[in-house]
């Protein structure tokens, strides 16, 4: 790890365990916006990690946000820190400036379009796009279009978008965003993205965040073993609960890996291959994780008392979106078939 | 609380010119392997392909110029083991030694011990076998009760080793037994040797496998003699020895690509343009095989930094041997078509291979109950 990361890692690691209280996630699943907590984070320079110093960011790489993100998702952070880094990124390739604020991106929904249309002497953005993620919370809103074979990135404001809102299963805001000509900021064309941009680079964030919720899970479900006493000793001397806890390691540890080598891909700017290994496969140790971590906890982690259910509603969530496991694996399938079985090993080894 | 630390690993640009010069050796000695005896990687033990490794100066890669060995890096190691197991090549000859038995020897043997022995197994000349578990002791090997006690000149060995892969072709082997009696410690009192196979005392008696193959052997001591120069360490020392022994033996990247040949098959047999559901498996398949590779890859990292990564080094053998199970179950259940021996197509004999080899990936080395107690222990709950 190098020093920036180090340092990140800190700052982060101390902001969130001192500031996201158990009152602030339980007022943020009531719908309360954490205002303050993002202005710390903002003030720290966390939610623009890929931004250039001179702009007003950290000037770092994805390999740094990945320290930020993967910390998010550890400590379930209510607030759109991950979606804004996406839409900075977006903005960034299409050469427009980031605005301050939490940011989103839409469309999310696979075989969703909002369309730019160039309408009243102006750029305009028509349609709808649901499951939006902090819709309703985020200043501005990044929007990823195909117009003439090339992908166009566009800023609008948030206020310009008739709000439904929704939640997923940890009541983060999911909401539906309907545009009727809404005046267009700001917009580029770009070749440095594909046209599924939004999707891809939300795949990659969710697979760190939920990276991240995995390790917290690991403690969580660790803590709890060597606590919780049973039959006259630690659970956590039963082989049965050592056993279990040891696949649990063995799933966080390849989540890690697997999410911070498609950061480190998006650094080389060619994140496709590794960003849907690392969703195809932390999501589904998101899914073995969390039952582990829960029947280890018993009937405690089943209640919205015990902090277990913060990351694990989390982790359900958030490995359906942006594309589940058996998406990404079928879309990998295919681009290792076309490839063919000679190539595997040497397409592998490069990586 | 305690736990481990996986960080991204990096290979020079060193490694990447060695890659390009192992496969261009594959490619020209395994021109003629079938998909079949690719799946049998390092069950294959062709001592002629040993000696042709060792010429390229890729046995011992990482041990002193002094001893034969190369003082390449770990990094550097770590691709030629990756290239060999993923073409499939039959490394058994001197995978052990290399691996586990030459690094054992640098670290506790004698000096006249590895002026004798490392260079000839750089060389590919040394086949070895382990001489760890017997019929009473497996998991707790620290129960093992073949004795060695000492007469003029030596040790006079008494008892027997069981599933002593390859005894009957090695050179040599080493074992694990007991110098020392007291029930109250047990990890105390152990001692590891170099042992001749060929040696008046010892009998090798043949184990067949499921398959029908002849790996395993049960080797007899009657009385066997061992000369004291061939003590490997201090009398007393062999739990610690083989406790190291059994890290270096965890850390490569053999955990997880086993299976290789049979994913291979598999993408030969789904075409270009698979269906959504092949193509959904093949992809989850992948998705599993990549992640392991960084995993591996760490751990080379971490070994060349010269630390100590025992847990994660379990961490990736847990994660990649239920990996390499698992694929004859998934293929199986996507095509469902036999498994047989030595007829039909490729993928059925790979996936008949593989089917019946499966059981063995979480035994060897270590059972998978015993890791995850590695694991569990590394979190901090026993």
């Amino acid at each position: 790890m190098n020093e920036l990361r180090a340092i990140l890692s800190d700052v982060v690691t101390r902001l969130f365990t001192e500031r996201v209280t158990r009152e602030l996630s339980e007022a943020a699943e009531k719908g309360e916006w954490p205002g303050a907590l993002w202005q710390a984070i903002e003030e720290n320079g966390l939610t623009l990690p890929l931004v250039p110093e001179t702009k007003g960011g950290a000037g770092g790489t994805w390999g740094d946000a990945y320290v930020v993100v993967s910390a998010a998702g550890r400590h379930a952070v209510p607030l759109p820190l991950a979606e804004t880094i996406v839409a900075s990124w977006l903005l960034l390739a299409a050469g427009l400036e980031v605005p301050l604020g939490p940011l989103t991106v839409a469309p999310v929904q696979r075989d969703e379009r909002l369309k730019l249309v160039r309408r009243d002497g102006g750029l305009r953005l028509d349609g709808t796009a649901a499951r939006v993620p902090w819709g309703r919370a985020a200043k501005h809103v990044v929007v990823v279009d195909e117009t003439d074979g090339r992908a166009t990135v566009a800023l609008v404001a948030a206020g310009g978008a008739r709000v439904t809102p929704d939640t997923n299963l940890a009541r983060e805001p999911r909401d539906t965003l309907a545009f009727a000509g809404a005046p267009v900021l700001a917009a580029a064309p770009t070749a440095g993205l594909p046209h599924d941009a939004v999707r891809l680079y939300g795949a990659l964030v969710r697979a760190a965040q939920m990276a991240g919720g995995l390790e917290a899970i690991l403690a969580l479900a660790t803590r709890y073993a060597t606590e919780r006493r049973q039959f006259g000793r630690p659970i956590g001397q039963f082989q049965a609960i050592q056993q279990g806890l040891a696949v649990l390691a063995g799933h966080a540890a390849a989540a890690g890996m697997a999410a911070a080598n498609a950061f480190r891909a998006a650094d080389r700017r060619d994140p496709w291959f590794e960003t849907a290994v690392a969703k195809a496969r932390v999501g589904e140790a998101a899914g073995i994780g969390a039952s582990i971590a829960h029947q280890v906890h018993g009937a405690i982690g089943f209640t919205y008392e015990h902090q277990l259910q913060f990351v694990t509603r989390r982790l359900w969530s958030w490995r359906a979106e942006f594309g589940g496991e058996s998406e990404w694996a079928t879309l990998l399938g295919r681009s290792v078939a076309e490839r063919g079985a000679e190539t595997l090993w040497s397409f592998l080894a490069a990586r | 609380m305690p736990t481990f630390h996986f960080e991204l690993g990096e290979l020079p640009p060193a490694a990447e010119t060695l890659r390009a010069e192992v496969r261009e050796f594959l490619r020209a000695e395994l021109h003629e392997h079938t998909p079949a005896q690719r799946a049998r990687s390092w069950g294959g033990f062709d001592r002629e392909f040993s000696r042709k490794m060792g010429a390229r100066g890729w046995i011992g890669m990482t041990w002193p110029t002094r001893y034969g060995g190369h003082d390449r890096s770990a990094l550097e190691r770590y691709v030629v083991l990756e290239e060999t197991l993923a073409a499939g090549a039959p490394v058994s000859a001197h995978w052990v030694a290399d691996r586990q038995s030459g690094p054992l020897l640098l670290r506790f043997g004698t000096e006249a011990q590895r002026q004798r022995f490392l260079p000839a197994i750089a060389r590919g000349e040394l086949a070895f076998a382990i001489g760890m578990s017997e019929p009473d002791s497996g998991s707790d090997l620290a129960s093992i009760r073949t004795r060695a006690e000492r007469v003029a000149g030596g040790y006079r060995v008494n008892g027997t080793k069981v599933w002593t892969s390859n005894a009957h072709i090695s050179d040599y082997m080493i074992a694990l037994f007991r110098t020392q009696h007291d029930a109250a410690k047990k990890h105390e009192g152990l001692t590891q040797f170099l042992v001749d196979p060929k040696s008046p005392g010892i009998t090798i008696n043949p184990i067949i496998d499921l398959r029908g193959a002849h790996h395993f052997n049960m080797v007899v001591f009657e009385d066997a003699f061992v000369p004291e120069a061939m003590r490997v360490g201090e009398e007393g020392a062999g739990w610690k020895q083989v406790t190291t022994e059994l890290a270096f033996e965890r850390s490569g990247p053999e955990r997880y690509l086993s299976s290789l040949a049979l994913i291979l098959e598999l993408i030969r047999e789904v075409g270009k343009v698979p269906g959504e559901r092949a193509a959904a498996v093949v992809g989850r398949l992948v998705a599993h095989l990549a992640t392991l590779r960084q995993m591996s890859l760490s751990v080379a990292g971490m070994l060349e930094a010269g630390q100590n990564p025992n847990l994660e080094a379990a961490v990736v053998k847990d994660v990649g041997t239920t990996f390499e199970q698992e694929v004859p179950e998934v293929v199986h259940a996507l095509l469902g078509m036999e498994p047989t021996n030595d007829t039909g197509t490729h993928l059925q004999q790979v996936l008949g291979y593989l089917t019946q080899s499966a059981p063995s990936f979480s035994l060897r080395g270590g059972t998978r109950e015993i890791l995850r107690g590695i694991i569990a222990r590394g979190l901090g709950l026993r």
